[in-house]
């Protein structure tokens, strides 16, 4: 892979990284793992 | 000697509050909102961040995909690529003190590293979003990260908890000392055959920012990078490979700097 094509995809990659972050975060996605995150994870811990 | 140090601060920094572990609490906090680097549990006591596996599952639990999870993790692995599992990972660092044991080692056959990727995507893509109450299938079944840094310490604590062990965590124990005796004869066992974050950052580390850069025109094909790779690779042909996590020790052992 060339330089400008390596260029490219890192673009690229951060673009999509940046709108998914963006996306989940509108669609409310924070409030469903920081709901799991602050209670004790039953499944995490064996008991499920 | 370095590396170590910074996977010492990145295990204490990911995991200040260890008086949580003598009163059984976990962090309720504002910083839960974001993912750890590596794989961490989010019920650990210690933690202060999310898991990024935890957080995949916990909304692929809702029949949706985890957009802002997978963005995350895309985005630190889009910098520093496997480094991650180097440099950040808690349980790679455990990983790497349990191979320091003394024991007879093996070399893990090329052919079983790619589990990983079955498991993230039967364990952490589909299964979650496919299981009728939500699963978080991976934490639930399979992650000892989870049981070593949150059944464990939770379960001593919560009385409660101890009258309800069954099955369930029976496996969750078998799987976790499987993966420590694997660990100690195997370096990083878990991660470079079991770990769907691993497996992640692996696609990522050609693209990442963090490189491991091979001068051909400065080596002398002394092979000795390739002796001293605990991941059993050729730094020389594999500098960009899935599995290679940064660790740095093929820099350190070229006499003639061909790898920066």
């Amino acid at each position: 892979m060339n330089s400008k094509n390596f260029s490219s995809s890192r673009i690229i990659i951060l673009a999509v990284s940046a709108a998914m972050i963006y996306f989940g975060i509108e669609r409310g996605e924070l409030s469903t793992i920081f709901a799991k995150a602050t209670r004790v994870c039953l499944e995490c811990i064996g008991l499920g | 000697m370095k590396r170590r140090l910074i996977q010492l601060a990145a295990t204490i920094l990911t995991n200040p509050h260890v008086t949580n572990f003598f009163n059984g609490r976990i962090y309720r906090g504002e910083l839960k909102n974001f993912c750890a680097p590596g794989l961490n549990c989010w019920s650990c006591p210690a933690a202060t961040l999310s898991c990024p596996i935890g957080a995949l599952q916990a909304v692929g639990g809702y029949g949706k995909f985890g957009f802002y999870a997978a963005g995350i993790i895309i985005l630190i692995g889009l910098i520093l690529g496997r480094a991650v599992c180097g440099f950040l990972c808690p349980f790679g660092f455990f990983q790497e003190l349990l191979n320091k044991i003394p024991s007879p080692k093996i070399i893990l056959p090329k052919k079983i590293l790619p589990v990983k990727y079955f498991f993230l995507i039967i364990f952490v893509l589909i299964l979650p979003v496919a299981s009728k109450f939500g699963e978080p299938t991976f934490c639930e079944y399979i992650c000892p990260a989870g049981t070593l840094e949150a059944g464990l310490p939770l379960i001593a604590t919560h009385e409660e908890f101890r009258g309800v062990l069954g099955n369930l965590f029976l496996l969750k124990i078998s799987v976790l000392l499987a993966v420590i005796f694997l660990c100690v004869v195997a370096h990083r066992f878990f991660c470079r055959v079991m770990c769907p974050l691993g497996a992640i950052y692996g696609l990522l580390n050609k693209f990442s920012f963090y490189q491991l850069n091979y001068n051909a025109e400065k080596c002398v094909h002394c092979e000795i990078c390739k002796k001293n790779c605990p991941l059993d690779l050729n730094p020389t042909k594999d500098f960009a490979s899935a599995e290679c996590i940064r660790c740095g020790k093929c820099k350190k052992v070229c006499p003639k700097r061909a790898l920066t």
